[in-house]
């Protein structure tokens, strides 16, 4: 050891417990949250995709309030704003599935106040879920990220065509008789578990970012559906992976350093994707 | 007896009362008159996005000893640009927001994790994220006015291409309207009215003044003016009521402690909204403007 990679492999990075646990859960995050994102991107839910974890906040601040886990109310709050997105948004003129987003995170990050400001507690608690608090994460929390993955992708795997279909085309899905709620309401609690297991990990703001970042990186790049996702579930875990490194040796925010790096690979894939080869045919797919 | 429980003792001579209400009506008016066009454009996003970069903005003023308002112009300034920038298309837009809103929001938690290294951070974090109209400085007045005529004006100026732009943009360009330029002078007429509401009722709120009454007068309106005023006179109405609320609420359980203004505020504008939308429901599906 010793010298750059003593300094970059700093002791523990792999065999503190608190890291250990980092790591289970960090990349049970990473190989899931771009699997949904890829969805997002490709229905262009952004907004949803970060009104969905801010709810967390309204969850968990009722927690406190209450007295219950706030991993718990975390659950409840992201899965009810999924579930209430997916029956309210039915859009029907411009702008109309924006402005309902924008209402229902609204609502939901007004009500946090309201049950922050009653309750008596300390809110570091709660503010920890909008940044995140990586040496927090306990083996409970690391084995459920693990299981809420396992979940996850086994929801995607069975519900693959149809919600690719709708999200690419939801018109001649709609003619082939798929139904566009249900659809749309698994893909909301799809955004809702991805939202579960990351938001105490890296936070509220925060999870966002892994959500939307590595799938929209990987469409600069191939419009590809399955080196979309491959590439996009490559890039989340390279990413986690350097930051998690990063922060331990730095002691900066772990949430910073993720979304600091993906910017920068969005930013050099939109510079590589303008390129001649690779990069026109992807664009011609998404302006299809 | 019921005026005494509405205008509780002491409201109109309250000195913070008051200057809630100038503050709080002035920002509601231009979020309102902003707000009708940036749901038009599908900029609903970019509206809550901008809140949260200047959050940004504003933990970096408060690290270097500078004025919020002018972290919170500042970050506002650079996304709107770098999101106009980045494409054309709504859905190409609402993703380059996406990794903007995403990027900015990092380098917010690094400045809030600095500002905790430094000093009392739980409150530097509340009031930014949620602010509140009552602890707006005097001294702000004048700011929070300035930067509402820049957006007020920039609307009037922009009124008919603006419009024009936004409900057919093909034949807007065909008619040699300048339809990049004026998108991008609108968004800095978003960022002045997201930013200088974001300092007064929060982050995280600010949203609510902006979409709320707009979406609600929407489906109400049947011309543009008429949208844009209703829409103004939805937020304004609904600012100034909370105010009285959260000055009454110091009697409400738990006695003494007040329910938070944003809060309020929020709540009655979702409130408006709700009925808006149930009444287009039942009355005239698909109706209004």
């Amino acid at each position: 050891m010793g010298g750059v990679w003593g300094s970059v492999f700093a002791p523990g990075l792999f065999t503190y417990t608190f890291m250990v646990h980092a790591w289970v859960a960090l990349l049970a995050v990473a190989v899931a949250a771009p699997v949904v994102g890829y969805f997002v991107v490709l229905r262009g839910a952004a907004f949803m995709a970060h009104a969905i974890p801010q709810s967390a906040f309204m969850g968990a601040a009722l927690a406190v309030l209450v007295g219950a886990s706030p991993l718990v109310g975390v659950g409840a709050a992201t899965l009810a704003t999924a579930a209430g997105l997916a029956v309210l948004d039915r859009p029907q003129r411009p702008g109309a599935s924006g402005a309902v987003v924008a209402m229902v995170l609204v609502l939901s990050l007004g009500l946090g106040n309201l049950f922050l400001a009653l309750s008596n507690a300390y809110a570091g608690e709660v503010y920890a879920l909008l940044f995140g608090q990586l040496v927090g994460v306990s083996a409970g929390e690391a084995w459920l990220s693990v299981m809420l993955m396992v979940v996850l992708l086994g929801t995607v795997a069975y519900v693959y065509r149809p919600l690719l279909l709708t999200s690419v085309l939801p018109e001649s899905a709609e003619a082939r008789g798929v139904r566009l709620m249900p659809v749309n309401l698994v893909f909301a609690l799809l955004l809702a578990l991805a939202a579960t297991m990351t938001v105490p990990v890296v936070g509220s703001l925060l999870s966002f970012s892994l959500l939307v970042g590595p799938a929209a990186t990987a469409s600069r790049l191939t419009a590809h559906p399955a080196r979309l996702l491959g590439g996009a579930v490559a890039l989340a875990v390279v990413t986690v992976a350097v930051a998690l490194v990063l922060a331990y040796d730095t002691g900066a925010p772990i949430g910073f350093v993720v979304t600091a790096l993906t910017a920068l690979s969005y930013v050099a894939a939109s510079a590589l994707g303008r390129w001649p080869h690779g990069g026109e045919r992807a664009a011609d797919a998404r302006g299809a | 007896m019921a005026a005494l429980v509405l205008w509780a003792p002491g409201i109109f001579t309250s000195r913070p009362v008051l200057v809630a209400w100038e503050v709080g009506g002035m920002v509601a008016l231009v979020s309102g008159v902003v707000g009708v066009l940036t749901i038009l454009r599908g900029q609903s996003f970019l509206g809550h996005a901008l809140s949260d970069v200047g959050a940004t903005g504003a933990a970096g003023a408060t690290l270097m000893g500078l004025p919020a308002l002018l972290g919170f112009l500042a970050g506002g300034v650079v996304a709107g640009i770098a999101v106009d920038l980045g494409g054309e298309r709504v859905r190409e837009r609402d993703l380059a927001t996406g990794v903007v809103l995403s990027a900015m929001l990092g380098l917010g938690a690094l400045f809030l994790y600095l500002l905790t290294e430094t000093g009392n951070a739980a409150g530097a974090v509340e009031t930014i994220l949620f602010g509140s109209l009552f602890a707006v400085p005097p001294d702000l007045v004048p700011a929070v006015g300035l930067t509402s005529a820049v957006a007020l004006a920039l609307v009037a100026l922009l009124w008919r291409p603006v419009w024009f732009a936004t409900l057919t943009p093909e034949s807007a360009r065909a008619r040699g309207v300048p339809v990049r330029a004026v998108g991008l002078l609108f968004t800095l007429a978003v960022v002045a009215a997201v930013e200088e509401s974001a300092l007064a009722v929060g982050a995280l709120l600010s949203t609510a003044l902006l979409i709320g009454p707009a979406a609600a007068a929407m489906t109400w309106a049947r011309r543009p003016v008429s949208a844009v005023l209703g829409a103004a006179a939805i937020g304004v109405a609904a600012t100034l009521i909370g105010v009285v609320l959260a000055y009454d609420s110091y009697f409400w359980p738990p006695v003494g402690r007040g329910w938070p203004v944003s809060f309020l505020i929020t709540a009655l504008v979702f409130l408006v909204y709700a009925a808006s939308q149930w009444r287009r429901r039942r009355v005239h599906p698909g109706g209004g403007l």
